[in-house]
């Protein structure tokens, strides 16, 4: 029986290594690319390194925006694309307050975070290395987790004047 | 196509404005790998018959930025640049660690190739759908920081416009130069994210000559196909394990080296090599640590040694400033060297120099230099436009400044140590050369051969790249594994496993690379050809490898203080070190390769040009 989970991040703890993009992709499309990875690390400037992913949001706008109910909820509470209905129209990603969703470079259809079936690699690989930037936390459902859904441009603005103090609101 | 390449080079020329692609022989890729090796093959193909006429700093000289076949899949990925040389008027592989590398690779390019000269600055856009010259006036003049906002802003626009719907489009990854590249300083860097330097060779004066501000990547493609991906992938992880197994480095970096390294080794540069030894513990490692450090792990793509430590200051007169904390070479030449042992005073310093775009081993060096003209009474107050005293942080930013806008003193500094040597002594009839600390013209690094405890006597003399300190030489046979190799990988040399890294190379291309095949075969063509556009040189300098091929005088003086005082290095050694070097590399007694040399390694189509330089 899979339990609901979800990746809480450390933003400040990213070293912005990518091997959650490396091991993701290796997971998912069995060959290394970032590009293609369910979490995306973003760097706005250097030293905000911002990954970005799927939080789950309680009321699932990206399932809702759907017009070919290609997405569902699975009991870990991940999002699951059908890529056979999937006709890569990208509401989805217009829904999403973080706007986290993306076209997959190969075949254009929408591509979100699956959290592995309940077994993240992305926080497995990070944890290994120490940095505890991406940790599975497991708890249901609640209103906090779409807090996390945002641009990652957005959440770098923030990070710069956390690590850069006044000088951090000129760099984004 | 070979395994682990993307399969092709984005060819750029700016003098007629047009982008094309190329391919290069299978051959040519397995013999010389990628990055420095390849580097020294493109450069020898197009420019070999005319080498000594080639200007470092006009339109016929190239611009090279290229990966290796390692580069991006192995942990670890640097973006090697190279061309010819305005410091040794050689090639030197020069590299950095960015997102460039990986970015370019899933673009589908494994390097940019750039030749000419734009009408007025530019820089060069890579995606998936090609490269494109695009104006740069807008970003002519500004520091790093403002290159890399303006960029980002702009390119990430861009992108999002020409495709709209696919989601969320990452910034681009980019190679620039800062002010001092644009003004042909030949210790100006090629930079990357704020703080990573190419800094030895001179490249970002390459770049500016060009006009060429910056190349910004952006790839949606897959890392490319390799030739045993699942042995790839168990490598990968093992190398991973190993490298998150080594605490110590991945918890300080080189960074506490800064202390340590004069304090234990008495081979760190103190007022221009004057000294090599200190004790001064405002220099250690937590004074840079407990103050500026506001991320304690940062990495570049696909690593997780994680060395570099993100650094700002917060509060008082430098306040604002954001640099990598520096690593030991910045901690040493931005510090001691130029008499400052305040942690937060080398870290402005630091910052200072990445701003600009001046590499600061060879620009601290240049500027260390000045120091002692101006200690020995030979550059005045008059001729600087400022007291340089040991120390004075404030008095080494003007300078800084000076340099990478060419103003006043700062033109015939712009020209590196050892040529604003000879300028200086013309001015003031006056020998100044003893006092400049560089090798064929490259400022030496921060690691000294006096105590014997840290470089060891041949490591610059010997080398085709001269002072460069990552590419040092020892033995003609160990040393080709090193800098030769990761190089031409292109990959970190912190991240070079040896015991998994020549696996990870015959996984990853299919082809035989061992060890020994490296260190008697390909390491060797690659010098060797190196050696030969080294000593053809030119315009403005030829070395001699009777006078030139040795140390610094003033690694030859007895070492002042400290306690390893009075030790010095040993000529004799120099000299047996350096015979058998050329032997075990078959160079003969002054360092020109033999003809059965060339043709064992392929390289029988330098014979004309060597044979004429073994008459002289």
């Amino acid at each position: 029986m899979k339990e609901p989970i979800w990746i809480v991040r450390d933003y400040l703890r990213c070293s912005g290594c990518r091997r959650c993009e490396l091991i993701c992709s290796l997971f998912h499309e069995g060959w290394f690319w970032p590009e293609a990875s369910r979490v995306r690390v973003f760097m706005p400037f250097p030293g905000l390194e911002v990954p970005h992913l799927c939080a789950q949001c309680d009321d699932y706008p990206c399932v809702k925006s759907c017009p070919v109910e290609a997405l569902k909820v699975d009991e870990t509470t991940a999002v699951l694309v059908d890529r056979d209905k999937c006709i890569g129209c990208g509401r989805c990603v217009e829904a999403c307050p973080g706007k986290v969703p993306f076209l997959h470079p190969r075949d254009g259809k929408a591509t979100i975070c699956d959290l592995c079936g309940g077994d993240p690699q992305c926080a497995k690989v990070c944890n290994e290395a120490g940095y505890g930037a991406l940790q599975v936390v497991r708890e249901g459902q609640n209103v906090n987790r779409k807090l996390l859904s945002r641009k990652p441009t957005e959440v770098a603005r923030e990070l710069a004047v956390n690590l850069f103090g006044e000088r951090g609101l000129e760099v984004v | 196509m070979p395994r682990g390449y993307a399969g092709k080079f984005l060819e750029v020329d700016l003098s007629r404005e047009k982008t094309w692609e190329t391919t290069l022989d299978e051959g040519i890729l397995e013999a010389f790998l990628g990055g420095r090796g390849l580097a020294a093959k493109i450069l020898w193909d197009r420019l070999g018959d005319r080498w000594p006429q080639v200007d470092p700093l006009g339109p016929e000289n190239i611009f090279l930025a290229l990966t290796g076949p390692l580069t991006g899949i192995y942990p670890g990925s640097r973006i090697c640049c190279s061309g010819k040389s305005p410091l040794s008027n050689g090639v030197i592989g020069a590299t950095a660690s960015s997102e460039f590398a990986s970015e370019l690779k899933m673009a589908g390019y494994d390097g940019v190739i750039v030749t000419g000269k734009a009408s007025s600055p530019v820089y060069i856009l890579v995606t998936d759908e090609g490269g494109e010259i695009r104006g740069a006036e807008h970003l002519w003049g500004k520091t790093g920081e403002e290159t890399i906002r303006m960029l980002n802003r702009e390119v990430s626009g861009e992108l999002e416009r020409r495709r709209p719907n696919i989601g969320l489009v990452k910034e681009p990854a980019a190679i620039y130069i800062g002010p001092a590249g644009e003004n042909r300083v030949r210790t100006a860097a090629v930079m990357t994210k704020i703080c990573h330097a190419a800094g030895y060779g001179g490249y970002g004066a390459v770049m500016g000559s060009k006009n060429l501000k910056a190349i910004a990547v952006r790839g949606r493609g897959p890392l490319p196909e390799v030739a045993a991906p699942e042995t790839v992938k168990v490598l990968w992880r093992e190398i991973h394990s190993y490298l998150i197994s080594r605490e110590r480095f991945r918890r300080w970096g080189t960074g506490y080296g800064g202390y340590s390294v004069g304090a234990e080794m008495s081979s760190e540069p103190v007022r221009n090599w004057q000294s090599e030894w200190h004790d001064e513990r405002g220099l250690g490692g937590p004074r840079f640590e407990v103050p500026y450090w506001v991320k304690r792990y940062w990495s570049d793509f696909n690593c997780t040694l994680s060395c570099m430590k993100l650094g700002c200051i917060k509060a008082g007169r430098w306040k604002g400033d954001i640099t990598d904390l520096p690593d030991y070479e910045m901690q040493a030449y931005l510090g001691p060297n130029l008499g400052v042992f305040d942690a937060g005073d080398v870290t402005h310093l630091s910052a200072v120099l990445d701003s600009l775009g001046l590499s600061g081993i060879n620009s601290g060096n240049t500027m260390a230099f000045a120091a002692e003209l101006y200690q020995r009474g030979i550059l005045k107050e008059g001729d600087l436009g400022l007291k340089l005293e040991w120390g004075d942080a404030e008095a080494f930013t003007k300078l800084a400044w000076m340099i990478a806008k060419r103003e006043g003193i700062g033109d015939i500094l712009a020209e590196g140590t050892y040529r604003a040597a000879l300028k200086i002594s013309q001015l003031k009839g006056v020998d100044v050369t003893p006092y400049a600390v560089h090798v064929k013209g490259v400022e030496v690094g921060a690691h000294g051969t006096r105590s014997g405890l840290d470089m060891n006597p041949i490591g610059y003399a010997a080398s085709v790249q001269g002072g460069d300190h990552t590419s040092s030489t020892r033995d003609g046979y160990d040393d080709m594994r090193w800098s030769v190799f990761n190089d031409s990988a292109v990959v970190c040399g912190f991240c070079s496993y040896d015991r998994l890294i020549w696996d990870f190379a015959r996984a990853v291309t299919g082809w035989n690379i061992t060890r020994h095949r490296w260190c008697t075969e390909h390491g060797p063509r690659i010098v060797t050809l190196q050696q030969a556009l080294l000593l053809l040189g030119g315009p403005d300098i030829y070395w001699s490898p009777e006078r030139d091929f040795d140390n610094p005088p003033r690694f030859y003086e007895p070492l002042p203080e400290g306690p390893h005082k009075g030790k010095t290095t040993d000529r004799a050694a120099v000299e047996t070190m350096k015979r058998n070097y050329y032997k075990v590399l078959g160079w003969d007694e002054r360092g020109i390769p033999r003809r059965e040399t060339l043709e064992r390694l392929g390289l029988g189509y330098l014979e004309p040009q060597l044979s004429r330089l073994r008459k002289t």
